[in-house]
C-alpha cells in the first residue's frame, strides 16, 4: 500500500525508470555467485512471508471447520450469540466492525485532508517540521492509552454533552435516537477516528508534497488563486489520499483493545450512533481465553478467518481502486 | 585485616556451597496453568513453600477454559480452574490420560453486586427475584415497586437501570450466571449458566476494572465484580437476601458460611456450586476455585510433591487467604478436601 502512494506520481516515475534502465547497462552480463546467493535469499525471504500468510489461512480454516460444518453460511446472518446453547452467528460483530469502522473514517478523513492540505501547501516553514512531528507522534500512542482517554474523557463528555445535545436536536433522524450511554458506537467510531488520523493525515502530506512545484507554479502563472492551485495538487494526490484511508480502514477493522473499552461490548444491530455494539476482533480479545468447548472455539476461530478475509478484501480494494485512478490519471495527462 | 578478608571469603564460599546444595534439592519443577482468579495467592503460596522446600512451580494464568484444556491434553502437572469440569471433560483425561481427575478446592471468592447511586452509599437491598429481573431486564426503573418495598425508607430515583457486566470469558460470570440460574426459572430458560452468556440486557466492560469503569462513568448503573476486586477499590455493595432469609454483606466470614452451609450436599468429588446455600450467614454468590489434579501421576516423585504441597496449603496456606483477600475454606470443608488428597496414588 505505501509502495502504491509512491507509484502513482507521474514524474517520478518517470525518474525512477530512467534510473533503472542506467543502472540495467551498469550491470555486468554473466551472473556471478554472490549475486546467486543473495538473489535466492531474499527470495526465499519474501516466500517466507508469503506462506505465513498461507498457513495462517490454512490453520484457521481447518481449525474452524466444526463451526463450518455446523452452521454453514447462516454463521454470517445469524444475529444470536449464545456460547451457553452453543448457537453462534457472526453478523452482529461483522455490523459493528464495518460501522465503527465508517463512523471513524468518516471524522477522520476530512480533518486528515485538512491536515495535510494545512502542511504541504498553506504552513509557514518554520512551523511545518514540529505539527507534522506531532501528528505523527500521535500514531505512536499505544491503544490502551486511548482506551482509557476514552472511558475517562470522552465518555463521560459524550454521555453529558455531546448525546443529550444531539438527541435533543436531531433526535428524528435514526442515527441519533436511544438513551445517551456515552458508550457506543459514537464513542468507538471517535477513538478509531483519532487513531487512523495520523496515518491518513502524513501520507496524504507526503503525497501533495510529492506533486512536483512546476504544477503549481503553472497555476499561480495561470492567475489561480490559491484555492484552485490546492485543487490541482488534490486532483493530482487524489489516488494517493485514498490508498492513505484504506490503509487506515484496515487500521480501525483491526484495532481490538481501545474499542472494546468504549463500544459497550453488546453483540446487537443498531444503526443509532448511541446504541453499544460489538467488534470482531473485540469478541476474539474478550472470549477466547475461556471458550471450552470445542464449537465455540471453533466458531471464535471462524470469526478470526473472516476478519482475515474482510482485511484481505479491503486492501485488495484499496490497490484497485488506487490503481484505476492512477490509470485514468495518467490517460489524462 | 587479612583475617576479615579471610572470614568475607570463607563466608562467601559458604553462600555458595549452601545455594549449590539448595539447587540441588530444587530439581523438583511443577507446571500448572489455569484460572486468573486465584493467580494472586497461588503465586504467593508457591513462592513460599518454594523458599520451605525448594519445590518449584511454574504456573501460567491463562485462564479456566485454557488450564482444562491443558490438563485434558496432559501438557501440565496440574491445572486450575474457578469452574468445575464437566463429565464430559472428565471422561476426555480418562482417555487421553488413563486416570481420574480430582478437583480439590483452595479458596474461596464471592461475587458483589455493586453500584452507582450517589443517594445510598453501602445498603443497598437486593432479593434473588430483583437481581434476575434487573438482568433479563424486566426491573428497569430504580423506583420500580419491587426494589423501593424491600428498601423502605431510602429514597430511590426514577431513573433507569444501568446494566453492566463482563464483556469477557470470566469464573466470575459463571458463579454469577449460575446463581441466577438458581434462583429463577425465567433466567434458567432464557439465558443459563456459562462463562459468556447472551445477555438480555445491559453494557458489557473487559474484566473486573472495566465493569467498574462502567459503573463508576455512570450514575444509576448496577454490575458484578469480585470480592477482592470491591473490597481492595472499596466499591458500595449491595446486601443480598440469601436462602434463609435473611440479608447479608459480602464478608469473608459470611462466604466461608456458605461452604459450611453446603457441607450436607457436598458431593464426594466436591465438584460442587455453592451459590444460594443454607445457613443464616450465607453469603449467596460464591464459589470455589479448584485445583486439578491427576489421582495416578506417572511420575510418582510428582504426586509425592503436589500432595505434600497440598496438605500444606490446606493447613499453613490458608493463614495467607485473607490478607491477600479471598474467603479461606471452613474447617468442615478442610477435613473433606484432606481426606480427598489422601487418595492421590504414591505407589
Amino acid at each position: 500500500m505505501i509502495s502504491s502512494t509512491e507509484e502513482e506520481i507521474p514524474n517520478i516515475t518517470s525518474d525512477a525508470a530512467k534510473s533503472s534502465s542506467l543502472s540495467g547497462l551498469l550491470k555486468p552480463g554473466g551472473k556471478n555467485l554472490g549475486d546467486f546467493i543473495f538473489e535466492n535469499t531474499t527470495r526465499l525471504f519474501a516466500f517466507l512471508v508469503l506462506s505465513l500468510v498461507l498457513l495462517m489461512a490454512y490453520e484457521m480454516f481447518t481449525k474452524s471447520l466444526p463451526s463450518i460444518n455446523r452452521f454453514g453460511w447462516s454463521f454470517i446472518s445469524s444475529s444470536t450469540w449464545d456460547p451457553v446453547h452453543d448457537q453462534f452467528g457472526a453478523l452482529p460483530f461483522i455490523f459493528g466492525t464495518l460501522f465503527s469502522s465508517l463512523i471513524g473514517l468518516m471524522i477522520a478523513l476530512p480533518l486528515s485532508v485538512g491536515i495535510a492540505i494545512f502542511l504541504s501547501e498553506l504552513c509557514p516553514q518554520w512551523l511545518e517540521h514540529p505539527v507534522s512531528l506531532l501528528v505523527e507522534l500521535l500514531a505512536a500512542i499505544p491503544s490502551i492509552v486511548y482506551g482509557l482517554f476514552g472511558i475517562f474523557v470522552m465518555t463521560p463528555w459524550l454521555r453529558d454533552t455531546v448525546e443529550p445535545f444531539l438527541g435533543d436536536h436531531l433526535g428524528f433522524i435514526p442515527l441519533f435516537t436511544g438513551p445517551p450511554y456515552g458508550f457506543g458506537m459514537l464513542a468507538a467510531g471517535l477513538i478509531l477516528s483519532l487513531m487512523i488520523l495520523p496515518i491518513i493525515a502524513s501520507i496524504s502530506r507526503d503525497v501533495m508534497k510529492a506533486i512536483p512545484g512546476s504544477l503549481r507554479e503553472a497555476a499561480f502563472a495561470l492567475g489561480a488563486t490559491k484555492w484552485e492551485a490546492i485543487k490541482i495538487v488534490l486532483s493530482g494526490s487524489k489516488s494517493g489520499i485514498l490508498g492513505a484511508t484504506l490503509l487506515g480502514l484496515g487500521r480501525a477493522v483491526g484495532e481490538t483493545m481501545a474499542v472494546t473499552m468504549v463500544i459497550g461490548n453488546r453483540p446487537s444491530i443498531s444503526f443509532s450512533l448511541f446504541d453499544p455494539g460489538h467488534t470482531m476482533a473485540s469478541v476474539l480479545a474478550n472470549e477466547f481465553t475461556e471458550a471450552t468447548s470445542e464449537l465455540y472455539t471453533s466458531s471464535l476461530i471462524e470469526i478470526a478467518l473472516l476478519l482475515f478475509i474482510l482485511t484481505i478484501v479491503l486492501n485488495a480494494a484499496a490497490r484497485f481502486i488506487v490503481w484505476s485512478v492512477t490509470k485514468k490519471y495518467q490517460a489524462e495527462y | 585485616m587479612e583475617n576479615i578478608v579471610k572470614n568475607n571469603i570463607r563466608f562467601i564460599l559458604m553462600c555458595f556451597v549452601l545455594s549449590f546444595s539448595s539447587l540441588t534439592f530444587a530439581q523438583m519443577k511443577l507446571n500448572g496453568a489455569g484460572a486468573t482468579f486465584p493467580y494472586v495467592i497461588y503465586s504467593k503460596w508457591f513462592d513460599v513453600y518454594h523458599q520451605k522446600t525448594g519445590v518449584q512451580f511454574n504456573y501460567q494464568s491463562i485462564g479456566s477454559g485454557g488450564g482444562i484444556k491443558q490438563v485434558i491434553e496432559g501438557t501440565v502437572d496440574f491445572g486450575a480452574s474457578d469452574a468445575p469440569m464437566s463429565n464430559d471433560q472428565i471422561n476426555q483425561v480418562k482417555n487421553k490420560q488413563g486416570s481420574d481427575i480430582l478437583h480439590i478446592p483452595t479458596v474461596m471468592g464471592a461475587v458483589v453486586v455493586t453500584y452507582n447511586l450517589p443517594q445510598i452509599k453501602n445498603n443497598l437491598k437486593l432479593t434473588a427475584e430483583v437481581l434476575s429481573g434487573i438482568y433479563l431486564g424486566q426491573i428497569t426503573k430504580w423506583n420500580d415497586s419491587r426494589i423501593t418495598s424491600i428498601n423502605p425508607g431510602t429514597n430511590l430515583p426514577n431513573k433507569a437501570i444501568f446494566v453492566a457486566h463482563r464483556s469477557d470469558g470470566s469464573g466470575t460470570t459463571n458463579i454469577f450466571s449460575g446463581y441466577l440460574s438458581k434462583v429463577s426459572d425465567a433466567w434458567k430458560s432464557k439465558v443459563g449458566q456459562g462463562t459468556s452468556v447472551n445477555w438480555p440486557a445491559g453494557l458489557g466492560g473487559k474484566g473486573n476494572e472495566g465493569v467498574a469503569g462502567l459503573i463508576k462513568q455512570t450514575e444509576g448503573s448496577i454490575g458484578y465484580v469480585e470480592l477482592a476486586y470491591a473490597v481492595q477499590n472499596k466499591l458500595p455493595y449491595a446486601t443480598l437476601k440469601n436462602k434463609a432469609g435473611s440479608f447479608v454483606e459480602p464478608t469473608f466470614d459470611n462466604v466461608s458460611a456458605a461452604a459450611s452451609g453446603y457441607i450436607k450436599n457436598m458431593p464426594d468429588d466436591l465438584r460442587v456450586e455453592i451459590t444460594n446455600a443454607d445457613g443464616k450467614n450465607s453469603y449467596p454468590i460464591c464459589g470455589f476455585t479448584w485445583l486439578l489434579i491427576t489421582k495416578n501421576m506417572k511420575d510418582k516423585n510428582k504426586a509425592k510433591a503436589i500432595v505434600d504441597f497440598l496438605k500444606w496449603s490446606m493447613s499453613e496456606g490458608q493463614k495467607y487467604a485473607k490478607d491477600l483477600y479471598y474467603a479461606p475454606l471452613p474447617k468442615e470443608v478442610v477435613m473433606l478436601v484432606e481426606k480427598k488428597i489422601s487418595t492421590i496414588a504414591l505407589k
